[in-house]
C-alpha cells in the first residue's frame, strides 16, 4: 500500500515536473525519459483489503493539488531562476513590440504573479548581437518596459516589477545565425524576492 | 607623469654642449621656454622626411634593457602620426653604431637614405634613469633638437613617449599623442557575476597606453562597467556601472582612488559624455518613462532634461565648443543622428542615407566632423560626416564589424572596436582610414574613450 502511494507520488511529481519544464520554451526537459509507470496495473490485481485509512493520510499528507505549487514555491531563488517557472518573451528584429505570442506568454507571467503575490521580478531586456552596443542599451530597456506596461494593464501592481536593460552583453545563445539572433531577442523574468 | 619626468634642460639648436647639461646635478624647472628657432628636417620634396632610430647607447651593462625599449618604441611614436618615414630598424646593420654624438656616421646613415637621425644615450643610477636625445639633420649634420630627461625607471615607455610628442611639437607644429591613454571595457579577467540566472562574464573598465602598453585594471565590482569616457584633464573615467543591479552613472578619479556618484541610484542612467570644459556631463536616462537625454554639473546637480519624444534618444557627445550634442534617436523608426543645441533647440537629423546609425562622436578641432558606426550589411562600419560640407565619408570596409568610434585628441584618429580579428577587440585608424593597428588581445575589449 505504502509502496502504491509513493508511486503515485512519484508519478504525480513526475507530471508536475513535465509541466513546470514544458512552461519554459527555451530549456530542454529537465527529466530525462520517465521511468514506464508499469507497476499499477500490475500491484492493482495484487491489491490486498486496504489496511486503516488513517496510515494512508500519514503516509500522504500533501493533497495532490498544493504539491505541485509547492514543489515551485519551496524551492530557492536560486534554483527558481535556475529552472524559471517563467517564459522569455521573444522579440522581432529592432522591435519592442509585443506580438500575439508574446501577449499569451506576459499572460502567463502575469497569471505567476498573481499565485505568488510575494514575488518581485526583474524584467531584463536583451538584444541581438545585429544592433549597436550603445543603442541596444536602450532598446533593451524598451523591450523590459514592454513587458512591465503589459504586466501592469493585465493587474499586477507596478512595485513588484523591476525592469533592466543588458543590451546585447549577455546572449542566450553564442551563436551568430537567426537561430541564435532570435533566442537572443527577449525580455526575461528574473525573481529577486519571494 | 609630470612627477615622474624632471624636465633637466633644453638644448635647442646647434652648438650645445652635452657637458653642461650633465654637470647639472640640481634640475631646475624650466619656467621659460627658450625661445625656438628650430631647424626642421626636411624630406625630398614630396615625400616625408625619412628617420633613423639606432639603439639608444647604454653607458653601462645596467641601462642596456632600457636603451632597447626607447629606441623601439620611439621608433613606433614616430611612425604613429605618419609625419615621418621611418626607416625599418632591421637594415642598420651596416651603420657602424656611434657610442658619442661625435662618432655619428653621417655619410653611412645617407647612404641608407635617412633624412634625420636619433643618438640616444641612457644611464642609470639605482633606479634613477637619465637619458639624453638628440636629433641630428644627415644632410647638414646639424643638431635639431637635443633634451634631457630623468626620472624613475619604472616605465621606460614614458621616456620614449615624451621625446616622441616633442619631436612632433617642434617639427611638425603638431600635438602627438604619445602619452595618451585608452580606456575600455573588457572581459579579460575572465570571472563571472556571483549568483545570478545563467553564466555570465564580468566586463570592468580598463585602461592602457595609447598603443596598448601597461594596461591597469580601474574598476573590480565583478558586475558590468561599460562605456567608460575620459575627463578633459584626464583624471577622471565617467561609465556605466551595473554594480547596483541596474545601469548608473559612476566617476572615478583614478589617481585619488576615489568614486564620485554623480545620479546617485535610483534611476537607470547610463551613457555619460564629459562636456568638453569637463564641469558637465551629458547621458540617457529611463527616469522619464522612455530613454531620453539629460545634461547635469558633473556632480549631478543642476538637472536638465534635453530631449523629450517617446522614441529612442541615446548616445549623446558633445561638440567642441559645447554649445551642441549629437545622438541617436529612432523617431523616424530606425536609429539615426541627429544634433540638437545644448539649450534643447534647433533640433535637425544628420544622417538620411544609412539605414541604421549610431554612436556619433564629435572629432576634435581643427576638423569639424562626426564619426558613427553605420549598418552597412551585417555589420557596422565607421562613418564621418564633415559638418562643413554634408560629405559622408567611410573609412572602414567591411573588416569584421566595426563599432564605438571615439577621437584621439588631436583629431587624427579614431579608437575603435573590431571583429576583424576574431574576438571584439579595441584598433586605433587614421581618420584617413590607412594605419589600422590592434591596441588590446585579451579576452574581448568594447567601448573605447581616448584621453587627452
Amino acid at each position: 500500500m505504502v509502496q502504491l502511494m509513493n508511486t503515485r507520488l512519484l508519478v504525480l511529481m513526475l507530471v508536475v515536473a513535465v509541466g513546470a519544464a514544458s512552461c519554459s520554451r527555451r530549456q530542454p526537459p529537465i527529466t530525462a525519459p520517465a521511468p514506464a509507470p508499469a507497476p499499477p496495473p500490475a500491484a492493482a490485481t495484487t491489491l490486498p483489503p486496504p489496511p486503516a485509512p488513517t496510515r494512508v493520510e500519514d503516509a500522504l499528507p500533501v493533497p495532490s493539488e498544493p504539491l505541485g505549487e509547492d514543489a515551485i514555491g519551496n524551492r530557492t531563488l536560486d534554483d527558481l531562476n535556475r529552472d524559471s517557472p517563467f517564459t522569455p518573451v521573444f522579440f522581432g528584429n529592432d522591435s519592442a513590440e509585443l506580438d500575439d505570442g508574446g501577449r499569451s506568454v506576459v499572460v502567463g507571467s502575469a497569471g505567476l504573479l498573481k499565485k505568488y503575490s510575494t514575488w518581485v521580478v526583474t524584467v531584463e531586456g536583451h538584444c541581438d548581437e545585429r544592433g549597436t552596443a550603445e543603442y541596444n542599451l536602450a532598446l533593451g530597456e524598451r523591450r523590459a518596459v514592454a513587458v512591465k506596461t503589459y504586466l501592469v494593464s493585465l493587474g499586477v501592481t507596478p512595485d513588484r516589477i523591476r525592469t533592466v536593460s543588458y543590451g546585447k552583453e549577455f546572449p542566450f545563445d553564442a551563436g551568430h545565425d537567426e537561430k541564435a539572433w532570435a533566442s537572443n531577442r527577449r525580455a526575461q523574468f528574473v525573481i529577486t524576492a519571494k | 607623469m609630470k612627477k615622474l619626468l624632471g624636465v633637466v634642460t633644453v638644448l635647442v639648436g646647434a652648438g650645445s654642449l652635452l657637458g653642461v647639461a650633465a654637470q647639472n646635478q640640481t634640475p631646475a624647472p624650466a619656467t621659460q621656454q627658450p625661445s625656438e628657432v628650430a631647424v626642421v628636417i626636411s624630406g625630398d620634396p614630396g615625400t616625408p622626411p625619412r628617420y633613423a632610430i639606432p639603439d639608444f647607447i647604454a653607458a653601462a651593462p645596467d641601462a642596456a634593457a632600457v636603451a632597447k625599449t626607447l629606441g623601439q618604441v620611439l621608433w613606433d611614436d614616430l611612425s604613429f602620426e605618419r609625419e615621418f618615414y621611418l626607416i625599418p630598424r632591421d637594415t642598420y646593420a651596416t651603420v657602424p653604431v656611434a657610442r658619442t654624438a661625435q662618432q655619428i656616421p653621417f655619410d653611412a646613415w645617407r647612404e641608407l637614405g635617412a633624412d634625420g637621425v636619433v643618438f640616444g644615450t641612457v644611464q642609470k643610477t639605482g633606479t634613477t634613469v637619465r637619458v639624453e636625445v638628440r636629433l641630428y639633420s644627415v644632410r647638414t649634420r646639424q643638431q635639431v633638437f637635443a633634451k634631457e630627461y630623468t626620472g624613475t625607471d619604472s616605465n621606460p615607455r614614458l621616456y620614449a613617449h615624451t621625446i616622441a610628442d616633442e619631436v612632433h611639437q617642434q617639427q611638425r607644429a603638431l600635438r602627438g599623442v604619445a602619452r595618451t591613454r585608452l580606456a575600455f571595457s573588457s572581459d579579460r579577467n575572465r570571472e563571472r557575476i556571483g549568483g545570478g540566472v545563467q553564466d555570465r562574464d564580468v566586463k570592468e573598465i580598463y585602461i592602457a597606453d595609447y598603443d596598448g602598453a601597461n594596461p591597469r585594471r580601474i574598476t573590480t565590482n565583478r558586475t558590468l562597467n561599460l562605456t567608460p569616457v575620459w575627463s578633459p584633464d584626464a583624471r577622471g573615467i565617467a561609465y556605466t556601472s551595473y554594480r547596483r543591479g541596474y545601469p548608473d552613472l559612476f566617476i572615478a578619479m583614478i589617481y585619488q582612488g576615489v568614486q564620485q556618484e554623480p545620479t546617485k541610484g535610483g534611476t537607470q542612467n547610463w551613457l555619460p559624455m564629459f562636456s568638453p570644459d569637463g564641469t558637465r556631463i551629458v547621458f540617457t536616462s529611463s527616469r522619464d518613462g522612455n530613454s531620453e537625454l539629460y545634461i547635469s554639473d558633473r556632480d549631478g546637480s543642476g538637472l536638465r532634461r534635453l530631449t523629450n519624444h517617446p522614441a529612442i534618444d541615446t548616445s549623446p557627445t558633445w561638440s567642441p565648443t559645447g554649445t551642441q550634442i549629437a545622438f541617436t534617436s529612432d523617431r523616424a523608426g530606425q536609429p539615426q543622428i541627429y544634433i540638437v543645441g545644448a539649450d534643447g533647440l534647433n533640433l535637425r537629423r544628420l544622417t538620411t542615407a544609412e539605414s541604421y546609425a549610431d554612436r556619433p562622436t564629435w572629432s576634435p578641432a581643427p576638423f569639424n566632423e562626426i564619426a558613427f558606426a553605420a549598418r552597412t550589411g551585417p555589420g557596422y562600419d565607421i562613418k564621418i560626416y564633415d559638418l562643413a560640407t554634408g560629405v559622408t565619408r567611410q573609412i572602414t570596409f567591411g573588416e569584421g564589424s566595426n563599432e564605438s568610434p571615439a577621437y584621439a585628441p588631436n583629431g587624427r584618429h579614431l579608437a575603435l572596436t573590431s571583429t576583424r580579428s576574431g574576438r571584439t577587440q579595441i584598433h586605433t585608424i587614421g581618420r584617413d582610414g590607412r594605419g589600422a593597428k590592434q591596441i588590446t588581445r585579451d579576452g574581448s575589449s568594447y567601448t573605447p574613450a581616448w584621453s587627452n
